[in-house]
């Protein structure tokens, strides 16, 4: 029988089928983080039991490290005992942890792929919504809750009912000034931010084919703001060439074996699909959100819904409470709203080509008097790339901050805090109400040039006429 | 691991109205800062029920009136957001035993459900129905039961939802799956043995 990636995944990593009908699944790979996973290693004191595999589990510290501190003790002493806390349970368990002083910490998404443990073939889980970044190398990868992180650290697996595939299938060329993160943007609003529920997405289509690693990985990410649990790209030559050679990448004397598993695992040509989408790449534009779901977005050049230009209650309702929020003009132009930060980063786009892509274009620009704008690398090796091809001194001469590893200003849990009602243009992945810090803060989502267009010109802007992007 | 059945919960109730209320209104990020789940209850839809200086707004749940209520009532796409368990944590520590929306969001449902927190869906006019009586007389018994999936109030009953696979573990006491998923552990080491990153 011909199946999809995401059937011979899950088939090979069931255990078996518990009481209920769900199935008790495998986790290959277990990534944990100080946020979530303190009260589940409590929840396993508590029972007595043990880490069933430490050395399958991996860990890094993101979302609460500040950006611009690296000595400990840091000045939120909170933050400081969820640090320790993730030493103290890494260290008496045998987990390996990516802590600031080895080198390789940084957002636990972009951790697992650049050392390599992130695999084709295999099941990842996190206590992170947005795991399913690690679809983009042909894993299947879920967010999880704090007690099914106790779950997979006492046993390696997890009870879980099988989802559903929708192939997203988007062909063609993307215009000049369009990113990933618009194509991504673009399928939330089509299918909606609940489309996804109960699916898991595969990404296909000639533009993917042609999509490098950190493309894919930035479209993966966002797979849960359309409700889908997962959402993966097959593996092909492009996976392989990005894993070879990387820390916890087959040795040479496996690689060959290890290719060809991989490739294995890759959805048969013909195989069955729940749902099948298409989209033609020409028709997604620089795209951004206007409102307080990552769905809520329009291109650039489209002007903020009218709630009294639609008859459906619900849709009334929720641009009326949104645009309440973002303080925005129902029927104006999205383009020329006034910003006062400027967020690039986070595990959506803090990636090298993230910062190259914009420091192409930035060089000899200077950020509008009155904003503040900050540049936050996803890891330490990506500051490292970064600073190792000048692209920090762009920024910093531009008039960004350039910031050490972390979440940052994508959530509200580090130092990196709007203020007040301040609109933010981000190149995060969620634009809910309070989510940059201030119950009242506001943020618009799009892709790094674009925050770099709208941080130089004061609002927000069409990058490709800032830019000249053609 | 003997979990409660839980078949049926009963309480007074109240109306939270609104669609798609995220992860981050129920529990707002900043109050995620915990090491353990305690005293996540006080945050309870902390940004939208006090004002920046810490006075109260007006919302139902700083209604004294609505102080002893058990079941949670709200609209369309009930927490969606973030993963984090936090928010069905803050939901059960500030007291309340079940949910009644019109729907969940995914990640959210399964996280209640762990916790042995029914969360049933109804119809926009049932639940309008039951936030009409709860309105006029908050201290009525709305009783879920679980396995009729029906709501009762007021000598009223309407149809709900419990999803399968989440009736099933809330009414035989296996909720929390993690009993279940040690008996398993022979099995996961021959599952294992086969793949081959795992087996090296
Ligand atoms: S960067 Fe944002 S979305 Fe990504 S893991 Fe950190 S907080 Fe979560």
């Amino acid at each position: 029988m011909r199946k999809s990636l995401f059937e011979k995944v899950w088939d090979a990593h069931a255990v078996r089928t518990l009481a209920n009908g769900q199935t008790q699944l495998l986790v290959g790979t277990h990534l944990i983080h100080e946020v979530t996973s303190p009260q589940a290693f409590g929840m396993l004191r508590d029972l007595g039991l043990k880490v069933a595999m430490p050395h399958r589990t991996f860990a890094t510290v993101d979302h609460i490290v500040p950006t611009d501190q690296f000595a400990e003790p840091y000045r939120d002493p909170l933050a400081q005992a969820m640090m320790e806390e993730l030493r103290k349970n890494c260290a008496s368990t045998g987990i390996t942890f990516f802590d600031r002083a080895s080198g390789k910490q940084g957002i636990v998404h972009i951790v697992g792929p650049e050392q390599g443990i992130t695999q084709p073939g295999t099941t990842i889980a996190c206590g992170d919504s947005h795991t399913s970044t690690h679809g983009a190398f042909g894993a299947i990868a879920f967010g999880i809750g704090t007690t099914q992180i106790r779950d997979v650290l006492a046993t390696q697996t997890m009870a879980l009912g099988k989802l559903k595939v929708r192939r997203i299938e988007v062909s063609g060329k993307l215009l000049p000034g369009v990113y990933a993160k618009d194509v991504i943007l673009h399928i939330i609003r089509t299918l909606g931010v609940n489309g996804g529920t109960g699916f898991a997405y595969e990404y296909a289509g000639d533009l993917f084919d042609r999509f490098t690693m950190e493309e894919r990985m930035t479209v993966c990410n966002m797979s849960i703001e359309g409700g889908a649990r997962a959402g993966y790209v097959n593996p092909d030559e492009t996976t392989f060439a990005y894993l070879k050679g990387r820390p916890y990448s087959p040795q040479a004397a496996q690689w060959d074996a290890a290719v060809a598993n991989w490739k294995s695992f890759a959805s048969d040509p013909g195989c069955h699909y729940d749902d099948v989408v298409k989209i033609a790449a020409a028709d997604i534009a620089p795209t951004v959100t206007w409102g307080i779901n990552p769905g809520q977005a329009i291109a650039i050049n489209e002007s903020i819904p009218d709630a009294s230009k639609t008859n459906v209650v619900d849709e009334k309702a929720s641009i009326e409470e949104a645009l309440a929020y973002m303080k925005l003009t129902p029927g104006a132009a999205i383009k020329g709203t006034k910003i006062h930060v400027a967020f690039l980063g986070s595990c959506t786009n803090g990636r090298l080509s993230d910062f190259q892509e914009v420091a192409r274009f930035l060089k000899g620009r200077k950020v509008a008097a009155g904003v503040k704008a900050i540049a936050v690398p996803g890891s330490q090796i990506v500051a490292l790339q970064c600073i190792a091809q000048g692209i920090d001194k762009v920024f910093s001469e531009s008039g960004f901050e350039w910031r050490e590893a972390g979440c940052s200003m994508c959530l509200a849990m580090n130092p990196d805090k709007l203020i007040g009602d301040q609109l933010c243009a981000s190149s995060s992945n969620r634009n809910f109400k309070g989510r940059q810090g201030s119950p009242t803060g506001r943020t618009i989502l799009m892709s790094p040039l674009m925050v770099a267009a709208a941080a130089v010109t004061g609002s927000i802007a069409d990058a490709r006429e800032v830019f000249a992007v053609n | 691991m003997a979990l409660e059945k839980i078949t049926s919960t009963t309480g007074p109730a109240v109306y939270v109205p609104g669609n798609d209320i995220d992860t981050d209104r129920i529990i707002p990020a900043r109050f995620m800062k915990c090491i353990v789940f305690d005293g996540l209850g006080e945050f309870l839809f902390y940004d939208v029920r006090k004002n920046a200086d810490g006075t109260d707004r007006s919302h139902p749940l700083n209604e004294a009136r609505f102080k002893r209520a058990t079941i949670l009532l709200s609209g369309a796409n009930f927490g969606c957001g973030s993963s984090r368990e936090h928010a069905p944590q803050a939901i059960q520590k500030y007291g309340f035993k079940a949910v009644i929306a019109e729907n969940f969001a995914e990640i959210f449902l399964g996280n209640c459900t762990t916790l042995g927190l029914p969360c049933a869906t109804a119809s926009r006019e049932d639940i309008a129905k039951i936030a009409a009586v709860v309105a006029q007389e908050p201290a009525t018994d709305v009783v879920i039961d679980v396995v009729k999936q029906e709501v009762r109030f007021a000598g009223q009953t309407v149809k709900v939802e419990v999803r399968a696979s989440a009736r099933d573990a809330l009414i035989h006491g296996r909720w929390d799956p993690i009993g279940e998923l040690l008996d398993g552990l022979p099995a996961v080491q021959t599952t294992a043995a086969k793949l081959p990153y795992l087996a090296a």
